[in-house]
């Protein structure tokens, strides 16, 4: 059954969402869940988003995605009313949600778009939320509304200054850690670097951090072992076992390499569909 | 033996059959009928299907060599008791529909299972023929008996007949041979069938597992096609547990009975240093890359990355093993080789899988295992150290337990290793279904008609029996379909 595209919008230069008809995901899907998508037929390429909000009522899910390589730019380059072939989910466990007292929640880039619904359920849990959202510059910076309105406090870095604090989130982030009243709770999902750094403020520390891990999937249901990560020592899959995990245990350097893995050919996918999209005109 | 000569041969018995009936020793005269093959050489570069399939004359021939014993013991063989001399008799009079329509009694997906049973220890084991040549390859070879009829009946749109409609909902988790069947037998009594499936795709470890070059694709869709013609609902995309779980399906969805057919699941790793290194795979992964996205079209109508190995290491010594050896040299790789730690003799795969992986180049590192696996500075996979070893005395599985040499440790050059030691069981179910029993290996309990703890829920294949073959898992889903109909006829009198 394919899933039509019921509205699509840019949310920043290389950032887009969409509501997406999918009524079983929408109906069973809770914050911290991913669906895996592929565009048009058995032969293209399965990847992972999550899923950033949801409709029961109408039945369908908010994806919110970067254009990385061949896969998301043509996902970008759907309209309203195209149809999406597959759609599967929920996967992955729900995010434990509980109230930890004060809860930091920490977005990098695209991280923002799975974090909010985290957020989201921990503001209605009854937690303080102070959210800290990073950017490389304010053109890139997504759902700051949707995060003001939920969190007690909100502190916005940029990377070149262009909006709130010129700094990296570690830095407001050891701050919040050094006050007395120290937070309970960190959630941090963005790039992995950023989830590794991050870690290692809240470490010392000694504050439980959850992070939501990005690994390379094909099915998403525990059968391959591709998403594998290294924790605590032991190998985890991150499509069943996860997608969140206690940052302190993860091995960052080697899921950023395991992310590297196909480099040579994510390159050749893109140029090749750049090519095809200048023949169909869409390519400026 | 030409084509000629073995037209001839055929002319002459047949000739003489006229007359009279061949005694045992006129048919031990016959030579048994290889399968013709792809050449080695040039199916290294493709994937199509390497046994190319027996003539009319092949065929004939073969099943000429059956001597009909009345004892049978090749039919307790076969893990579904296809009644094996009625259909070869068929074949040799040349009665091919006669002889499909017998092993259709039984056997639901012949042109899968003659090409994929491991004959040798199922009804060829026990064959009268193998037994006096003290050779099982020298067996009738049933097997390419059945695939024969099987593939004669290609392009037949014939369905099935169904009974009246019975109200009554089933359904069938997992599209998997043991799912095909129990939704097929359910459908033909009436119920009204839904397959669910976690894939984009139908067909489970036939389509996902087993490469195209010893399954084609084309077979499993054309079973799943006449599924569709039958009526049975097929969702795919839809994974239980997450998605619905069983007790949605029945409480909130009107399901009256469910069948669990959701296969093996979890990759087994070995727990090694350098396991989670980038070029290490999972066979499982390996072959999903490969065959159910089509990494060997990449860039040309395929999106599903794989890595460009040139050397490649195979862990293991099953016909998963061979499967991603051999697929491996059908992707590029110039070296494979297939690392086990017994000796070729243990190895669990079928004689004719390693004889085709030797055909094709692929080298056989026996009684070695790795230790550990070594890197370059950005992780990438540059070499496995292995150690020795040597066996020792028979373990519970009656084979012999192998044994590391100590400081026997040496390395082979890779870019890519490929884990192949099996399956555990997926938790997904056990996770979200309440009352469902499992043994400790994480399998769903059940009784000989297929039931399981929970009321209206039967299961089998390799959920129920760990990691096993097609034929089980075929003949679980008709127990299952056979009890689940015995069941629903009961709860619609009540
Ligand atoms: C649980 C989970 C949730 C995610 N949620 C989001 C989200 O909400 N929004 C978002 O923009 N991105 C999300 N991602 C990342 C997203 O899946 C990748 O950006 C996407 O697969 C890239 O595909 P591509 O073909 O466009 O790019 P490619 O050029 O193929 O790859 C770009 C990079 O993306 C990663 N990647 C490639 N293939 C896959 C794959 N099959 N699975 C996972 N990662 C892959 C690799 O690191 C690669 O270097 C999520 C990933 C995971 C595992
Ligand atoms: C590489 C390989 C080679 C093999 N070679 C041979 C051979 O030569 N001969 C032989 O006899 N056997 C062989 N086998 C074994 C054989 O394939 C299996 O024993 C058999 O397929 C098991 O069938 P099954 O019915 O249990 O389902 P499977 O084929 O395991 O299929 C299960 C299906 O259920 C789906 N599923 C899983 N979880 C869920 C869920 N939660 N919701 C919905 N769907 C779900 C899966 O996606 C899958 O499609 C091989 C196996 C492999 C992996
Ligand atoms: S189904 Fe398998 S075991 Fe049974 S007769 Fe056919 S090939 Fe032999
Ligand atoms: S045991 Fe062999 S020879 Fe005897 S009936 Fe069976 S197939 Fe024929
Ligand atoms: S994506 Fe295959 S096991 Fe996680």
């Amino acid at each position: 059954m394919p899933h039509k595209i019921v509205s699509k919008r840019q949310l920043s230069e290389d950032v887009f969402t969409a509501e997406i008809e999918a009524p079983l995901v929408a109906q069973a899907r809770k914050p911290g869940q991913f669906v895996i998508i592929s565009i048009n037929n058995e032969y293209s390429e399965r990847i992972p988003l999550t899923i950033a909000n949801a409709d029961p009522k109408r039945g369908t899910i908010c994806l919110i995605w970067q254009r990385a390589g061949k896969t998301t730019t043509e996902l970008a380059d759907m309209q309203q009313g195209d149809e999406i072939a597959n759609v599967t989910g929920p996967l992955g466990m729900p995010t434990h949600i509980d109230n930890f007292g004060t809860v930091v929640c920490v977005g990098g880039g695209i991280g923002n778009a799975p974090l909010l619904p985290i957020a989201k359920a921990l503001k209605k849990a009854g937690n303080k939320i102070i959210s800290i959202l990073g950017a490389k510059s304010k053109e890139l910076l997504i759902l700051e509304d949707d995060f003001s309105q939920i969190s007690d406090e909100l502190i916005i870095t940029t990377d070149d200054g262009s909006y709130g604090r010129k700094a990296l989130v570690t830095e407001p982030l050891k701050e919040v850690c050094l006050r007395s009243e120290k937070p309970d709770q960190i959630f941090v999902i963005g790039p992995a670097i950023m989830m590794k750094f991050c870690c290692e403020v809240t470490k010392q520390f000694s504050i439980p951090t959850q992070v939501s891990l990005n690994t390379i999937m094909v099915d998403g249901t525990g059968m391959c072992g591709g998403c594998r990560v290294e924790f605590d020592g032991r190998a985890k899959f991150v499509c069943v076992d996860g997608p969140e995990f206690d940052g302190h245990k993860v091995d960052f350097d080697l899921m950023m390499k395991r992310l590297n893995a196909y480099k040579e050919q994510e390159q050749q996918a893109r140029e090749q569909y750049k090519k095809h999209r200048c023949k169909i005109g869409r390519d400026k | 033996m030409t084509d000629k000569d073995r037209q001839e041969l055929l002319k002459q018995i047949l000739k003489k059959q006229e007359t009279e009936k061949l005694k045992p020793t006129e048919r031990y005269e016959i030579p048994s009928q290889d399968m013709p093959e792809q050449d080695p050489v040039k199916r290294r570069d493709n994937v199509n299907e390497v046994a190319v399939g027996y003539t009319e004359t092949h065929a004939r021939l073969e099943a000429m060599r059956c001597l009909q014993c009345k004892k049978a013991p090749c039919i307790k063989g076969c893990p579904v008791k296809i009644r094996i001399g009625d259909f070869v008799s068929a074949i040799s009079d040349g009665d091919f529909k006669k002889a499909l329509a017998v092993i259709k009694e039984n056997s639901l997906l012949p042109a899968v299972c003659g090409r994929i049973c491991p004959q040798e220890v199922q009804c060829q084991q026990t064959c009268t023929v193998g037994l006096k040549f003290k050779d099982p390859t020298k067996a009738v070879s049933i097997g390419r008996l059945e695939r024969f009829v099987a593939d004669l009946d290609k392009n037949n749109e014939s369905v099935p007949a169904v009974a009246v409609e019975t109200g009554m909902k089933v359904a069938v988790i997992g599209s998997g041979p043991g799912g095909i069947v129990a939704a097929a037998d359910t459908r033909r009594a009436g119920h009204d069938v839904t397959i669910y499936e976690a894939f984009h795709k139908t067909g489970g470890v036939l389509v996902y597992g087993i490469p195209e070059f010893r399954l084609p694709k084309a077979i499993v869709q054309e079973e799943v096609d006449t599924l569709t013609k039958m009526g049975v609902k097929i969702v795919c995309n839809f994974v239980v547990g997450r998605t619905r779980t069983i007790e949605q399906l029945m409480k909130e969805d009107g399901f009256d009975a469910v069948y669990i057919g959701v296969g093996a699941g979890l990759p087994r790793f070995m727990g090694i240093e350098g396991e989670s290194l980038v070029g290490v795979y999972s066979a499982n992964e390996y072959l999903t890359r490969a065959n159910l996205m089509r990494a060997y079209d990449f860039g040309s109508g395929a999106d599903t990355p794989i890595a460009r190995s040139k050397k490649v290491a195979v862990i293991g010594g099953g016909n998963v093993a061979m499967d991603s050896a051999r697929t491996a040299v059908r992707l590029g790789a110039e070296k494979v080789y297939l690392v086990y730690r017994r000796t070729e003799k243990e190895m669990p795969a079928r004689i004719e899988e390693v004889h085709h992986a030797k055909q094709e180049g692929i080298e056989f590192h026996i009684l070695q295992s790795p230790k550990r696996i070594i890197c370059d500075e950005n992780s990438y996979v540059t070499a496995i150290e292995c150690l020795k070893y040597r066996l020792g005395e028979p373990d519970e599985s009656g084979r012999r337990r192998p044994i590391p040499i100590e400081g026997s440790e040496f390395q082979i050059e890779v870019d890519t290793v490929i884990i192949a030691i099996g399956n555990t069981a997926n938790p997904l179910i056990r996770q979200t279904t309440p009352g469902l029993e499992f043994n400790k290996w994480g399998n769903i309990v059940v009784d000989e008609n297929c039931k399981t703890s929970l009321e209206g829920v039967y299961a089998g294949g390799d959920i129920v029996s760990g990691a096993a073959t097609v034929i089980l898992a075929m003949g679980q889903g008709r127990i299952a379909a056979a009890a689940i109909n015995d069941y629903l006829a009961k709860k619609k009198m009540s």
